[in-house]
């Protein structure tokens, strides 16, 4: 056979591209082994990305220490080359809180999934804001428990379907999402809060900003820190890899806005040019 | 050190200071609130933190971050909050952080809750009970000494009397030897190293660290450092008459402490009578608890609940004594589990009752 075009019928058939790059064929800066447990398609490793790589354009390597809660993402608490502490589901703030006080001169962040922070831990995160602690709280907001393998929470959308909201989410039964980062974003003592996605190019280096933006105010001390970021669940929300963008966009992002919610410290254009209200 | 008229909560609170505690956090609830408001005052004299968490599932929190980070912490509360505590608290112990815990308890009904557990997981804490004041404040340093020393929580158990009685102190402490450095404490400087300080009851390296071993290797692991903390932590206890004592009483802090007084009384009048007081109730000190059986008939078991230490006494003795249970709950309008129990003539008529008992069932038939 020739290795060039085959021709079958009378379309000239291209070979095929080379074949799709494994996980650990690149591995980020900051991230130990590139192969991970989490699923294809799973929004989480890319948002860990950016606030590990957000951390080191920042120079803050040597001074981050990391609080996680539980979820699908704690498997990245045993593979970021940042000090790390690992939370109960729920109480990653408080511990953020303990870390920051008795280290005033680290960065402190923790990393939380929907079901942690706004299930198990709502009132730690609300508490922590409210006595604006500098920290830098990160939800990545997927609408279900992934790990537990795609169950309602209580920033589950309306109509969503989930393993225990078969019928989709429906407010009669099962209630009303809570919009997290629109209640944070009321609390005095917040210094930023923003919303951000990981669906697309564009949407991760808008959410980087946003991340830069967070630690920015966290070392100036301008007080409590918010950055969510909707991530991408396909195996949590039933459905196939390549859909689950446009399935954020067109379910989760419709509900839970995307933009800079509050920056109270707002003057530059680089604060600005992470906001904006999505389309 | 001249000595001072103190009350209790006050004498923790300066002594935990003292040892060096410079982070605490904690939720009202009396009498532990009574060393929070001393906490409160004390810490930011010398620089430290003291939190006023939203619940007592925060307060444990904060202060498993700030024991992270090397820091003396310490938080607490009463057995309802403590109850909100377990899951945390047996997390701290897999994730290997010193920290010491209040409880400064109603009646004795936390027992089974401070020595066994009530969190999930194979896990213990070193468990302190002072009778006094001046005790309060010795156990207060060792506390931090031995959650340093064996990098597990440890748990001081008061209650309402040993928070609100005043009496003499002596602020000095007995020397306790250094405890080990302390390498694995977050500071954030290790980022970037290729193995960044971690601390997780899931395991206490990262991926790709030399030391790094899944997550059931690191239990077995934990379990080992458990027997050899059992088998390390001295049992303390004090003993009364136990040499010729034919009935020996077992009992703990504040019980203990006007057992000691009617034990002592009785022995006056000749009354074959001894007393053992725990004063580390885990590791138990089944060691002299079985030695005072040995030569005794009999063995009674005083606390305010209906039988928890009771379990312990048993085991010490193994069958080769009965062991009676003598105590009960006291119950008043305070509702701090105190009163009307704790009267010398009712204890002292019930350990006479429990010595004729024993002469009964041991006469020849
Ligand atoms: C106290 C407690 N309750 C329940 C669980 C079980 N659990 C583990 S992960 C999880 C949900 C995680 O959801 P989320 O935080 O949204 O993370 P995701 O997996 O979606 O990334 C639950 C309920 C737990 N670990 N601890
Ligand atoms: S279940 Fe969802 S959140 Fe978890 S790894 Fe899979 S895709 Fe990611
Ligand atoms: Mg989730």
């Amino acid at each position: 056979m020739s290795d060039g075009p085959t021709i079958r019928g009378s379309v000239p058939v291209e070979p095929p591209l080379p074949p799709g790059r494994l996980v650990d064929d690149f591995v980020p800066s900051l991230i130990l082994e590139g192969e991970h447990s989490l699923c294809p398609g799973c929004g989480e490793p890319v948002a860990m990305r950016s606030v590990v790589e957000t951390v080191e354009e920042l120079e803050l390597t040597q001074r981050a220490i990391a609080v996680f809660g539980i979820g699908c993402y704690t498997a990245f608490s045993g593979n970021l080359d940042v000090e790390s502490l690992q939370a109960l589901h729920g109480r990653a703030p408080s511990l953020a809180t303990g870390v920051k006080r008795t280290r005033p001169g680290t960065v402190v962040f923790t990393v939380q999934g929907d079901g942690d922070m706004v299930n198990e831990g709502l009132a730690e995160v609300l508490h922590a804001a409210a006595r604006a602690e500098r920290i830098t709280c990160v939800l990545l907001n997927n609408g279900v428990f992934g790990e537990t393998g795609g169950h309602m929470t209580a920033t589950t959308v309306l109509g969503q379907r989930t393993k225990n909201t078969l019928e989709g989410r429906d407010a009669d039964r099962h209630g009303f999402p809570i919009l997290i980062a629109d209640l944070v974003a009321r609390l005095d003592g917040v210094a930023f809060v923003a919303r951000g996605s990981v669906s697309s190019a564009g949407d991760v280096a808008r959410s980087r900003r946003m991340l830069r933006r967070a630690f920015e105010l966290q070392v100036a001390g301008a007080g409590f820190t918010f950055v969510e970021l909707l991530t991408m669940c396909p195996t949590g929300w039933f459905v196939d890899t390549a859909e689950a963008p446009g399935y954020l966009r067109d379910k989760l992002a419709e509900v839970h806005r995307i933009g800079v919610l509050k920056d109270t410290g707002a003057t530059t254009s680089a604060a600005r040019s992470g906001g904006g209200v999505a389309t | 050190m001249t000595r001072r008229l103190m009350e209790g909560a006050e004498a923790i609170a300066r002594a935990m200071v003292a040892a060096g505690c410079r982070f605490f956090a904690g939720y009202p609830m009396t009498p532990f609130t009574e060393v929070l408001e001393h906490m409160a005052r004390l810490l930011p004299e010398v620089g430290g933190t003291c939190m006023n968490a939203e619940s007592e599932l925060e307060a444990v929190g904060m202060a498993w971050g700030a024991a992270a980070t090397g820091t003396r912490a310490a938080t607490g509360s009463v057995g309802q909050g403590l109850s909100l505590m377990q899951e945390s608290l047996s997390e701290i112990c897999h994730a290997r952080l010193p920290l010491v815990v209040l409880n400064m308890a109603r009646g004795q009904g936390d027992y089974h809750q401070a020595t066994r557990g009530g969190g999930h997981g194979d896990y213990r804490h070193v468990v302190l009970a002072p009778a006094d004041v001046p005790e309060a404040v010795q156990l207060a340093h060792r506390a931090f000494w031995l959650a340093d020393v064996w990098r597990n929580p440890v748990l001081l158990v008061g209650d309402y009397y040993l928070a609100h009685v005043q009496e003499a102190v002596d602020e000095g402490v007995a020397d306790l030897p250094p405890v080990p450095d302390k390498p694995w404490a977050l500071d954030g400087s290790t980022g970037g190293s290729g193995s960044a300080r971690m601390i997780s009851p899931l395991g206490l390296a990262k991926r790709g660290d030399p030391s790094f071993v899944e997550y059931g290797r690191h239990l077995e692991t934990i379990g080992d450092r458990l027997a050899a903390m059992e088998a390390g932590v001295e049992p303390l206890a004090e003993s009364i008459g136990t040499d010729d004592a034919e009935l020996v009483v077992v009992a703990y802090g504040t019980p203990g402490r006007y057992l000691r007084y009617v034990v002592e009384e009785l022995r006056g009048e000749g009354l074959p009578v001894g007393l053992v007081r725990p004063i580390t109730l885990w590791p138990f000190p089944s060691a002299a608890v079985a030695a005072a059986a040995e030569v005794a008939r009999a063995v009674a078991v005083y606390e305010l609940n209906t039988g928890q230490m009771h379990d312990d006494v048993r085991l010490a003795v193994l069958g080769r004594r009965p062991v009676s249970f003598i105590g009960g709950l006291s119950f008043d309008n305070s509702g701090f589990g105190i009163a009307p129990e704790l009267d010398v003539e009712r204890l002292s008529a019930r350990i006479r009752r429990a010595l004729d008992e024993t002469a009964r069932t041991a006469a020849p038939a």
